[in-house]
């Protein structure tokens, strides 16, 4: 792995998201109207999107920046820039980081609407700073770029790629704990909840938004959250091969 | 000095349950265009794959510039165009080559050069989606000649460019060779085939000719190489 190609990706990656307005809008602005909309569905029955309202901040941002870059290695591999780079000096994961560095800068600015929104323009009440749910929010879209890069190198096609939105992602939504509470699922299905990655990412959420700062339970949470992270990138190089049929 | 810059020998590659090489050996003595020709789906690129290192399934040997082809001390040192120009769309040229160099860790004013070589000067902040189909495959031959690769791989570079601009790029090959460059050029049009030190002409998987365009013209008879292809077609037939 080289530093220097690694920025060089990430670079190039944000250089491409300043031409493409309409992806950026989506990434930054979408999550929010989102939230909002659930805030006006809930609007006679305030406590329930004080419940609702958090975890969403982690399922959305997760769920958009998986779309898009599911599709972002396929790209790369149908116009032939992906062989090239292969024939260069760069390592797997120098690839796979770069585009996540680029998306983790726009998790941030997603984080910071989508979280602003949500606690000064919606009132979502919670016990805990509201930094730590702004770090949390970024981690989850972090987590939704990498799980989306580890698809990505999973599919053979772009037609491919859009299938493993249903695939990875709603199982994960519906066992989150956003629809029940973790701890009343059936045994086997909680056991099936607590490897997947969205789970933690909500239990981040929810344990800053009760006041169990990165001190107690939500730190825990968050670095299980990073090392989900970790891993779907380096088993996405993994699975990333130089030499194809 | 190193001889030969690529050694085949018995090259075979398997995609799904077909055989696609049968078993291709030869060698691209340092510093000469070589032209690789044949009609489409002969495995061309399936060979020129095996030889940068992107082909899965390859038995046989494989070397380049003394290493096993694929091996990660050869990355930066071969040029690889593929057939569709693998260059970003929504980028300028520039901003392509500048990426391109910053990955292979080559001086940015590196950039300039390439773009005055395959002529696109004029051409050096449009984005490469808003240009012609030759300029786009221009902007992808630039970026293989970041560096001053020790060998370059073209697959078709030349397609659907204007006879005055084919010219010129095969006038850039030979320089690049006299510096000392091995160039490997694949190409279905048979008449780019003059322009090459050494031909390789291939038919369904099998390599039918290796050898200097005056040397094969004359073996055979012929007038022009299509008519030796198809001479040597119907020799082969007629030795079965």
């Amino acid at each position: 792995m080289t530093p220097r190609v690694t920025f060089a990706v990430a670079a190039r990656v944000l250089a491409q998201l300043r031409r493409d307005h309409r992806t950026v809008a989506m990434l930054i602005v979408l999550p929010a109207v989102l939230v909002s909309l659930m805030w006006w569905m809930f609007k006679d029955s305030p406590n329930t999107f004080d419940r609702v309202g958090g975890p969403l901040l982690a399922v959305f941002p997760a769920i958009i920046m998986f779309v898009v870059t599911s599709v972002a290695t396929l790209r790369e591999r149908s116009t032939g820039t992906l062989s090239r780079l292969f024939t260069m000096p760069m390592a797997k994961l120098d690839f796979l980081l770069g585009y996540a560095l680029a998306f983790a800068l726009i998790a941030v600015v997603q984080a910071i609407v989508v979280v602003s929104i949500a606690l000064y323009a919606l009132d979502l009440d919670i016990q805990g700073a509201s930094w730590q749910l702004g770090v949390v929010a970024v981690l989850d879209g972090v987590l939704g770029t990498a799980l989306g890069l580890f698809a990505s190198a999973f599919a053979a096609t772009e037609f491919q790629a859009v299938q493993m939105m249903p695939a990875v992602m709603i199982p994960q939504i519906l066992l989150c704990g956003l629809l029940l509470p973790r701890d009343q699922l059936p045994t086997v299905l909680h056991a099936v909840s607590d490897v997947l990655p969205l789970s933690y990412a909500v239990d981040a959420v929810v344990g800053v938004a009760q006041g169990n700062g990165f001190g107690s339970g939500a730190g825990v949470d968050a670095l299980v959250v990073t090392a989900f992270i970790l891993a779907a990138l380096a088993l996405g190089a993994a699975t990333l091969k130089r030499r194809t049929a | 000095m190193m001889k030969n810059a690529v050694s085949c020998r018995a090259v075979v590659v398997v995609r799904g349950e077909r055989e696609v090489l049968h078993g291709v050996g030869f060698d691209l003595r340092a510093g000469t265009v070589t032209g690789l020709l044949g009609p489409s789906g002969c495995g061309k690129t399936t060979l020129i794959r095996a030889i940068v290192g992107l082909q899965a399934n390859v038995t046989g040997d494989v070397s380049v510039l003394g290493l096993p082809a694929g091996a990660p001390k050869l990355r930066g040192r071969i040029g690889y165009v593929t057939q569709e120009p693998s260059v970003y769309g929504d980028l300028s040229v520039t901003e392509n080559l500048r990426f391109f160099a910053a990955v292979l860790g080559v001086p940015t004013d590196d950039v300039d050069r390439v773009i005055d070589a395959v002529d696109l000067a004029s051409h050096a902040d449009a984005r490469v989606d808003r240009l012609s189909g030759g300029q786009r495959s221009r902007a992808s031959l630039a970026a293989a000649l970041l560096g001053n690769p020790e060998l370059l791989v073209l697959d078709e570079p030349t397609v659907g460019l204007d006879p005055v601009l084919r010219r010129d790029l095969w006038d850039l090959f030979h320089r690049l060779a006299d510096a000392g460059a091995t160039l490997l050029v694949s190409s279905h049009v048979m008449d780019e085939a003059s322009r090459c030190d050494r031909l390789l002409l291939m038919r369904d998987g099998d390599l039918l000719a290796d050898d200097t365009p005056q040397a094969l013209l004359d073996s055979v008879g012929a007038d022009d190489i299509e008519q030796a292809f198809l001479t040597l077609i119907d020799r082969k037939a007629g030795a079965r």
